[in-house]
């Protein structure tokens, strides 16, 4: 049994589908020659037909096609070679036209699958319903005036992709999960920058709670949620508010709800009560929207590798855990940086460094992967320094750090600082004598029996030669020594 | 099929017109009108023809992804009936 949430009438599961809107990375919008850029001046990047003038025409960019056909392709998913654009009409201030141009009956792809990976190390598939191609609105704001709402329509007519997943996820977990993976395979194809805090991704997340063997009870739409962590949080509180609902005795209305994770809480959106009565119709500006298989075809054939495919080869080539191998795809960055450290080499100890003492120093400094506090060649000729015993792991360590602070190339920092590991046999044996000789209580408790005492002397050894002595050297010789 | 007093007034709400209720019940004749033309096309047997959006046989034609129009904010908050600097300015609306 999975996650399940405890009423005081039993137990309760909880049913999550994902409606994602992604923005598509094109230079023009959806359907005009307006730039798409971000934070530009407010009405700059708008042209008539974004701001829905009457007579003008919209003409369908066709990198945005491409880019929604990579997608599906991605999301392994059918595509479908006619397609058509519906008007979904509403009334608000930043919809000019009084409809936004979207894709109702038939959209440009069908159904596909997402594979999540869950923290027990357990894998599942969540459905896919469909994927559309769409206008985005203006955007509003609300706080500058009093009585005033201020309309920038810079993001209207920005090509969208509405991803719409079945009612397969049943936990926060796998709603955070698969957003994240979502984002991942969307920014391996170069299709959607992936940036929540911009907007460029963002989840309405329609929730509903039922008792174990029930059809769905009735589920709410909260919209707008545009992190991965109030994802998660918004499915828990809503879930928990319809319980409550339910066990009241009063029943769940079908709305739509904002999350607010200043109060953790989601409350009724007031603008929405009458917005469900959409009015679609297909779009009489807009013929039906015809794609050539071979087109679809040399599209497949250009994708880059995904990251189910890349882990699956990072397990098999190069015998990764499937923990490692998933931390290193989640960014094609990451995954390109660990390839470039571990070709040649010890691709274990590569995932080691770059998962370990390479994340904790990036982490530590707020640096990026593509802005790496020590480049990729640079960790793999440390690795290097290591496997042909220039130095140890201990000093490896110590290295490190200084190429983090100083960005001077491993073996310089070996040679300057004197930390070439000591491989003479005759200086080890010398510092073997001072340490048996100083403590020959503890060599004498040793011979009559107190193994654990080896640990010891290998310490005492080590630190009296600055950390610098071959391990395996300093073992050997303290075990003839003392045997 | 015939619209009542109360489907009349819902159709006035989305397309955001004021209807007073005095009008109601001339709207209500006029719309039944439209609707009792257009019903003849039940009359039509379309066994076996495909559902048709439009007259043309074409698919559409694609443009290329060139930054070529915008950057006319002026032009474009020129008819503005409210502006705040390069903004429109509408009444307060609801989130």
């Amino acid at each position: 049994m999975g996650y399940a949430l405890e009423g005081r009438t039993g137990t309760w599961e909880v049913v999550v589908g994902l409606e994602v809107h992604a923005q598509v990375v094109s230079k023009a919008k959806l359907f005009s020659g307006a730039a798409t850029a971000f934070g530009a001046e407010p009405n700059t990047q708008v042209s008539y037909v974004d701001a829905a003038f009457p007579g003008m025409l919209p003409v369908i960019n066709k990198v945005c096609v491409e880019q929604a056909v990579k997608t599906g392709l991605g999301l392994n998913a059918q595509i479908n070679n006619v397609s058509r654009f519906d008007r979904k009409n509403y009334f608000y201030a930043d919809l000019p036209a009084g409809y936004q141009i979207s894709q109702f009956e038939h959209p440009i792809v069908g159904k596909g699958e997402i594979e999540i990976e869950l923290s027990d190390g357990s894998t599942k598939a969540i459905g896919v319903t469909r994927l559309h191609l769409e206008q985005d609105a203006g955007k509003s704001l609300h706080d500058q005036h009093p009585t005033k709402t201020y309309i920038d329509l810079n993001r209207a007519g920005v090509a969208l992709m509405e991803i719409v997943s079945e009612p397969d996820i049943r936990s926060p977990e796998e709603a955070g999960a698969y957003v994240r993976k979502l984002r991942s395979i969307l920014r391996y194809l170069g299709t959607c920058d992936g940036n929540m805090e911009e907007g460029s991704l963002r989840a309405d997340v329609n929730v509903s709670v039922r008792k174990a063997g029930e059809e769905y009870r009735t589920r709410c739409e909260i919209k707008n949620v545009n992190s991965v962590r109030f994802v998660m949080q918004a499915v828990e509180v809503e879930a928990l508010r319809q319980i409550d609902v339910w066990e009241s005795g009063e029943e769940v209305r079908q709305e739509t709800r904002l999350f607010d994770p200043n109060r953790g809480v989601t409350r009724p959106m007031r603008s929405k009560e009458d917005a469900h009565d959409y009015r679609y119709f297909p779009d009489p500006d807009l013929l039906p929207l015809v794609l050539e298989q071979g087109w679809v075809d040399a599209l497949k054939a250009g994708l880059p590798e995904l990251p189910d495919a890349k882990k699956a080869r990072f397990i098999g080539d190069y015998g990764l855990s499937a923990y490692d191998a998933s931390v290193l795809v989640a960014e094609q960055a990451t995954a390109w940086f660990f390839e470039v450290v571990a070709k040649g080499r010890d691709a274990k100890q590569a995932a080691n460094w770059v998962t370990g003492d390479f994340f904790a120093a990036m982490n530590r400094l707020g640096r990026t992967i593509e802005d790496p506090p020590v480049s990729a060649e640079a960790l793999g000729r440390l690795l290097d320094l290591m496997a042909d015993k220039t130095i140890n792991g201990k000093i490896a360590k110590e290295v490190f750090e200084a190429m983090v602070e100083t960005g001077k190339d491993p073996a310089a920092i070996v040679d300057e600082k004197g930390l070439r590991q000591v491989t003479d046999t005759g200086a080890i044996d010398a510092a073997v004598d001072k340490i048996l000789a100083a403590n020959q209580d503890k060599v004498a408790e040793y011979k009559s029996g107190k193994d654990k005492l080896f640990g010891f002397f290998v310490g005492q050894t080590m630190k009296a030669m600055a950390g610098k002595g071959n391990p395996a050297l300093v073992n050997e010789i303290l075990k003839r020594r003392l045997g | 099929m015939a619209l009542d007093p109360a489907t009349v007034r819902r159709i006035a709400t989305l397309a955001r017109i004021r209807v007073e209720d005095a009008e109601v019940d001339k709207l209500q004749g006029e719309l039944n009108v439209i609707f009792g033309w257009i019903e003849q096309l039940n009359e039509v047997d379309v066994t076996g023809v495909a559902p048709l959006t439009g007259a043309s046989h074409m698919a559409m034609k694609m443009r290329e992804d060139v930054v070529n129009d915008g950057g006319y904010p002026e032009r474009i908050l020129f008819n503005a009936p409210d502006r705040a600097g390069e903004f429109f300015a509408v009444p307060k609306v609801v989130e």
